[in-house]
């Protein structure tokens, strides 16, 4: 399946290869190269690219591309969820994904690609084994191995690979036994001109953090599962149990782990936290325009909204803005052309804004596009769907665990036409 | 690491260090041209010593920089020799480090390589499996071709291991053996048929990545196993799910008949009147015939549903193409809300989803309708995702939601993405041709983009318009004038070409301004690209047919001018044109008829999904992506006329269960009883389940096969670590037995019921159920006798344990209870850690690998 796996860094520099089968020379990346420079932008490089012998399938993430070669048919979807799942695998072990980490790391990350797959057909790539076969370089044990010899390579196939419950190691211990969940909602949406919302929905997940001795077996329940409208599981969760009683119940993996996601059905209308008040216009005589923009709480539920960043891609034509914020920081690269104003806090007693002119290239036409203004925000301690969980339950254990639950809404992707 | 470099370079005197250095100098990688030459071949001397050293750490460090320069793309070939000394080495990391240098330049040193080969034969015999299974990894994966006979004698040995693991192991090696050597192909096929029937969930995808690599051919092969592997879907690792799912839709597709009815869509009505007659689920698939899906073809369906739940987005994509090709239409509709949940997930998984709903969109509509606004364009999407969102919009647009879309496009039209902007232009028009009801709408907001300030949108909606007016050129005489004064402003050549042709096919209805756009274009012929110069020379053809009075001069003048143009084809169209429409003497028949095949009636040009023809790959895989066929593309048969025959996949379970239990173990015992054996009772338990056997009545295989192989579990393990500690592995094999009756007890419970579901029309599940009732029933009899001493054979047992033992056997009798009592399960007891971790692997092992059908009561 996956026959030579290539990393390339953003100035297209080839800094690692390996190869599961025999040895495919790197000059098959120059395909690669062509269609980057085709593309101009990163993110427009096609994640498929035939090449007369080989096709080249890659990801694209923390500047890095991961070009996959690979030679027969094989599901697209199989090769880039694989090459995520190596990427996500890098930053559970080294805390970053980044060039030089992966540099200085090099026989880790090769032993753990070794690993990974075999004859280019995945392995092992739940991080509870990985880590168990190959231990995650930190300061203490690199000290440790240089006293007693010992290895970061464990001699024991794990146990987990073996067993009904692949993802968790077996012979976890803690002194404090706890277990925390994060309900993270996401609002994407499309405000059109006048307001009015074009399209929103509400996606979610439960990241959890379970630090739990022994084999625990957990039981989340929600006040309102009629909510949730579509839903993937980690594979720990029983699917008949969700069905039959809409019933989260697993045994989970140890550490960090995404339990579910979810969409909140169409049916329910989406409360839209926050508005903006824009008043944006390019003049054709003068070769300045006006630009203003107010930020406002709408439907908050009595909660303040955080971390505020609105951005927007002025049109080309675009020469500088000279603004003034009534809060926060702004700036305005001439060169991408971009607009990005951190606000921070909303006081609903004083909303914030940003005013001032924009000057335009004299002589070019007027740019007949107003720009798209998108936004963050964070509010803590809701879930804007109103999900609630229940109960979390745990069986199997004797010890009393410490639970917790903690809600946040974040602005996906959040979009005002202007 | 480097720093230590020249410590160690003291310690040890390299003999031969001048001839490496000589080496050396010639391997050295293109790639390593920044360091200095000479630093580089002095590093490969250090390594070399540091190989050589008999210190641990100095070897690890070596490796360690070996490794670097080989993820580096340097050449470390030259030190094969040193390496390939410490394969051989006591630390693991070391060994690894060897295998992973050995994997990358074995193909280059075959004689050298062979040095390894001994260890790894030494090394498959390991007690250890996961040193079993790396050492058949890297002796399959150094493809050296004189040893195939050893690496087929390897695979054989391990596709028979105890240890599922290792047999995954083998069947990765089948694959690697059979790129290697083709001619290896039939005694492959039969390992690949001996690996199919493994009922470990770890085994089952590697297998079949290896059948399908091997022999996609050998369906025949799969029908034993067919139902097997529909049951364990669910609990195989994500990879293997997707293998199997894909591999299964081209089994369905050949062993069952179509669910599809021909008049598929326009019988609604009829399904309440067909409804009644059947209790089976499938309500909706039903022929003038009443069709009847074999209940193999509803199990794959069923049992695939589950997973479009999953979180990995390839296995996602391998149920909704499953869906797509194989179950009933009315079913296939649940795997849109799956797919578009997928569009959150990265740009590449985008890309590719999109790709597949823009195919589905086409053929059936009404699955992504109700998705639609999921489709809106974000200013953020990169251009390729917003390409094939349009894509899909225009699928999806008809004539209730034409007018919120067209309201939508006008943004997108807008938009500064001018690649974009103008995509979006050609999908009004598509939606134009596709909704009567819109053209005109359509038509008037695409000649306002003609007053655009941008030239690539006033261009592009040139040629919409063009396309357009060519299907209903009656009316329309107003935009022709508005466009012909376009030509003053406008530069696109492709524009520019489009308005002159509009001009030449409706001269009549545009007498006045035709030959003055002659006149103009006469004037900047020679400056004008070429694809415009073909168009005015058109157009000067067809005013010459039309109008010659006032435009003879004109054409001629132009027609001139082509013959001394530079480029070929428009001096061959010159001339073809003056021969055809300037009548002398020369000149033959076809002048009479020149005005005819100027002005002929021109066919409109259909407007085009992309996406139309690519229905004929298989869905998710790269050939669709790609839209032509990948290398070792299977394709996807048609449904049969009439169905093979169903009884194929019926199993013989007793077969399954010799194969996998060495021979000599004939003794029938019940695995109940193996909470109490320890090996100096065997006799007796033996004979007291001779009793039970008999009392039970019917003699069922899968009952023959679990006493088989707790049986040997036991031995195994009693065997293998009795020389470390007597009393230890008493209790252990104690306890690895309550394991081994405990899964099995609850995966029989559990067999039982899904058999019972099914239709019992098979010989195989009457017999299992009976089986299950049966061990069930012993198990209850258990927990009974446990608290009430009734029955003779524990009462015996009984006396020879001691009291805590008997305790905690209580306990366990009644959890046992439990498990086959409640389908909701409970954990799976693990090993607890004060075992030796290596035998609870074998241990675990062995229980996987005989009682593993059963393994799934965690995610169902």
């Amino acid at each position: 399946m996956i026959h030579s796996l290539f990393l390339i860094n953003s100035s297209g520099d080839i800094f690692l290869e390996k190869h599961w089968k025999s040895v495919v020379s790197r000059s098959v990346c120059d395909y690669f190269f062509e269609a980057q420079e085709r593309a101009t932008e990163a993110e427009n490089v096609p994640p498929v690219i035939p090449t007369p012998h080989h096709y080249l399938l890659s990801v694209y993430r923390h500047k890095i591309f991961f070009v996959a070669v690979i030679q027969t048919e094989v599901p697209p979807l199989f090769v880039i969820e694989f090459l995520h799942r190596v990427v996500d695998t890098f930053q559970d072990y080294f805390g970053v994904c980044s060039e030089p980490v992966i540099k200085d790391n090099v026989v880790v990350v090769y032993e753990v690609l070794e690993e990974m797959l075999d004859n280019g057909f995945p392995l092992a790539t739940e991080s509870n084994i990985l880590k168990e076969l190959i231990k995650p370089p930190t300061i203490l044990r690199t000290v440790v191995n240089t006293i007693t010899g010992s290895t970061n390579v464990g001699d024991q196939l794990p146990t987990g690979q073996l067993s009904v419950v692949p993802w968790r190691r077996t012979g976890v211990k803690y002194t404090n036994n706890e277990a925390y969940f994060d309900v993270v909602e996401e609002i994407d949406a499309i405000i059109d001109k006048s307001g009015s919302t074009i399209t929103a929905e509400i996606q979610g997940v439960i990241d959890a953090c379970v630090k739990l001795t022994g084999m625990p077996d957990l039981t989340l329940s929600f006040m309102n599962p009629r909510l949730l409208d579509d839903v993937s599981f980690h594979p720990c969760v029983r699917f008949k149990r969700w069905e039959s009683e809409r019933i989260l119940s697993f045994i989970p993996p140890d550490g960090n782990f995404r339990l579910l996601s979810y969409h909140v059905s169409a049916q329910n209308l989406v409360a839209i936290p926050v508005y903006v008040k824009h008043n944006i216009s390019f003049r054709d005589s003068t070769s300045l325009g006006r630009f203003e923009i107010t930020v406002g709480p709408k439907q908050t539920m009595g909660k303040t909204i955080e971390g505020v960043i609105v951005t927007s891609q002025m049109p080309k034509g675009v020469l500088n803005m000279s603004l003034s914020p009534s809060q926060g920081t702004h700036t305005f690269d001439p060169v991408t052309k971009m607009l990005s104003w951190d606000v921070g806090k909303i006081n609903p007693q004083k909303l914030p804004s940003l005013k001032g002119t924009v000057s335009l290239q004299a002589g070019a036409s007027r740019p007949d596009e107003n720009p798209t203004i998108n936004l963050q925000f964070k509010i803590q301690q809701l879930a804007i769907s109103g999900l609630k969980v229940n109960r979390l339950d745990m069986y199997g254990e004797k010890y009393k665990p410490f639970k917790g639950i903690k809600y946040m809404t974040k602005a996906g992707k959040f979009q005002v036409r202007t | 690491m480097s720093s230590n470099s020249f410590a160690y370079n003291e310690q040890s005197g390299g003999g031969e260090a001048t001839e490496l250095g000589q080496e050396a100098t010639s391997t050295i990688s293109p790639s390593g041209a920044f360091g200095l030459f000479s630093s580089d071949l002095k590093k490969n001397e250090d390594l070399k010593q540091m190989l050589e050293s008999n210190k641990d750490s100095a070897k690890l460090d070596a490796m360690k920089r070996i490794v670097g320069m080989i993820a580096k793309g340097k050449n470390a070939s030259e030190l094969f020799p040193a390496v390939v000394k410490n394969v051989a080495s006591k630390n693991i990391e070391i060994k690894k480090l060897v295998y992973v240098y050995l994997v990358r330049y074995a193909e280059e040193q075959q004689d050298l390589a062979l040095l390894s080969i001994s260890t790894f034969q030494r090394a498959l015999k390991d007690p250890n499996q996961l040193i079993r299974a790396s050492a058949l990894r890297v002796l399959s994966s150094i493809r050296v071709p004189i040893i195939v006979p050893i690496m087929m004698l390897a695979i054989k040995e391990a596709a028979a291991d105890l240890s599922p693991y290792v047999r995954k192991n083998a069947a990765h090696a089948i694959q690697k053996l059979y790129s290697l050597d083709p001619e290896q192909k039939e005694m492959l096929i039969e390992v690949i048929e001996k690996l199919l029937k493994d009922k470990s969930i770890l085994v089952a995808g590697s297998v079949v990545m290896a059948f399908e690599e091997v022999c996609p051919d050998r369906i025949d092969l799969i029908h034993k196993n067919y139902r097997k592997l529909c049951n364990l879907l669910v609990d195989v690792e994500e990879w293997g799910q997707v293998v199997i799912i894909h591999m299964l839709t081209r089994y369905a597709r050949t062993q069952f008949v179509s669910p599809w009815r021909e008049d598929d869509g326009l019988e609604d009505n009829e399904k309440s009147f067909y409804d009644s007659d059947d209790e089976q689920k499938e309500k909706t698939d039903k022929r003038k015939k009443p069709y009847t899906m074999d209940p193999d073809h509803r199990l794959l369906i069923r049992n695939t549903k589950p997973l479009l739940q999953s979180r990995n987005a390839a296995v996602v994509m391998a149920v909704a193409q499953l869906y797509w090709h194989i179950s009933p239409k009315s079913e296939a509709g649940i795997i849109s809300k799956s797919l578009v949940r997928l569009l959150r997930s990265n740009r590449e998984v985008q890309y590719i989803v999109l790709q597949n709903i823009a195919t589905m969109s086409i053929q059936r509509k009404g699955m992504f309708e109700p998705y639609l606004k999921s489709f809106y364009v974000r200013s953020t999407d990169p251009t390729m995702i917003k390409t094939l969102k349009l894509e899909i919009l225009t699928n999806l647009a008809n004539e209730a939601n034409i007018s919120t879309l067209l309201r939508e496009f006008q943004t997108y039209v807008k938009s500064q993405d001018k690649q974009f902007a103008a995509a979006t232009i050609q999908t009004i028009g598509r939606c134009a041709t596709n909704i009567s009801e819109v053209t005109d709408t359509c038509l008037s907001g695409l000649v306002c983009l003609l007053s655009n300030r941008d030239e690539i949108v006033v261009a592009e909606s040139v040629v919409v318009i063009k396309k357009l007016l060519q299907m209903q050129p009656a009316q329309h005489g107003e935009i022709i004038k508005h466009m012909a004064k376009l030509l003053d402003s406008i530069t696109v050549p492709v524009a520019r070409a489009s308005i002159l042709w509009l001009i030449g096919e409706n001269c009549e209805r545009v007498p006045k301004i035709a030959p003055d756009v002659l006149r103009k274009m006469a004037k900047s012929f020679t400056s004008e690209d070429d694809l415009v110069k073909l168009q005015i020379l058109n157009l000067g053809a067809k005013l010459y047919l039309t109008n010659s009075k006032q435009t003879k001069l004109l054409t001629q003048y132009i027609l001139n001018l082509g013959k001394y143009d530079q480029n070929y084809d428009i001096r061959d169209r010159t001339r073809f044109i003056r021969q055809l429409i300037v009548p002398n003497e020369k000149s033959g028949a076809l002048s009479k008829y020149a005005k005819k095949i100027f002005l002929a009636q021109k066919p409109a040009p259909l407007l085009e999904s992309p996406f139309k023809d690519r229905d004929h790959f298989q869905l998710g895989t790269l050939s669709h992506t790609l839209n032509a066929k990948a290398a070792g593309y299977l394709e996807l048969s048609n449904w049969p006329e009439v169905a093979p025959d169903p009884s194929v996949r019926n199993v013989e379970v007793i077969d399954l269960a010799k194969e996998w239990t060495p021979a000599g173990k004939a003794k029938n015992e019940n695995p109940t009883k193996k909470f109490y054996s320890e090996s100096e009772e065997e006799e007796d338990s033996s004979d007291s389940s001779s009793d039970s056997g008999s009392e039970s009545g019917s003699e069922s295989g899968e009952e023959d096969e679990e006493g088989d192989s707790s049986e040997d579990s036991s031995e195994d393990s009693s065997s293998e670590p009795e020389s470390e500690s007597g009393h230890q592995s008493d209790t252990e094999n104690r306890r690895a037995a309550k394991r081994n009756s405990k899964t099995k007890g609850k995966g029989d419970s559990k067999d039982g019921k899904k058999e019972n579901e099914k239709s019992k029309t098979s010989d195989s599940s009457n017999a299992e159920s009976s089986s299950v009732e049966e061990s069930s029933s012993d198990s209850e009899s258990e927990s009974e006798s446990e608290s009430e001493s009734e029955s003779r054979k524990v009462t015996k047992e009984k006396e020879k344990k001691a009291k805590q033992d008997r305790n905690r056997l209580a306990t366990d009798a009644s959890l046992l209870d439990l498990d086959d009592f409640n389908p909701v399960s409970t954990p799976v007891a693990l090993p607890t850690p004060a075992l030796s971790p290596s035998l609870i692997a074998d241990l675990e092992g062995l229980n996987l690998s005989t009682s593993s059908s059963v393994i799934s009561p965690l995610r169902t």
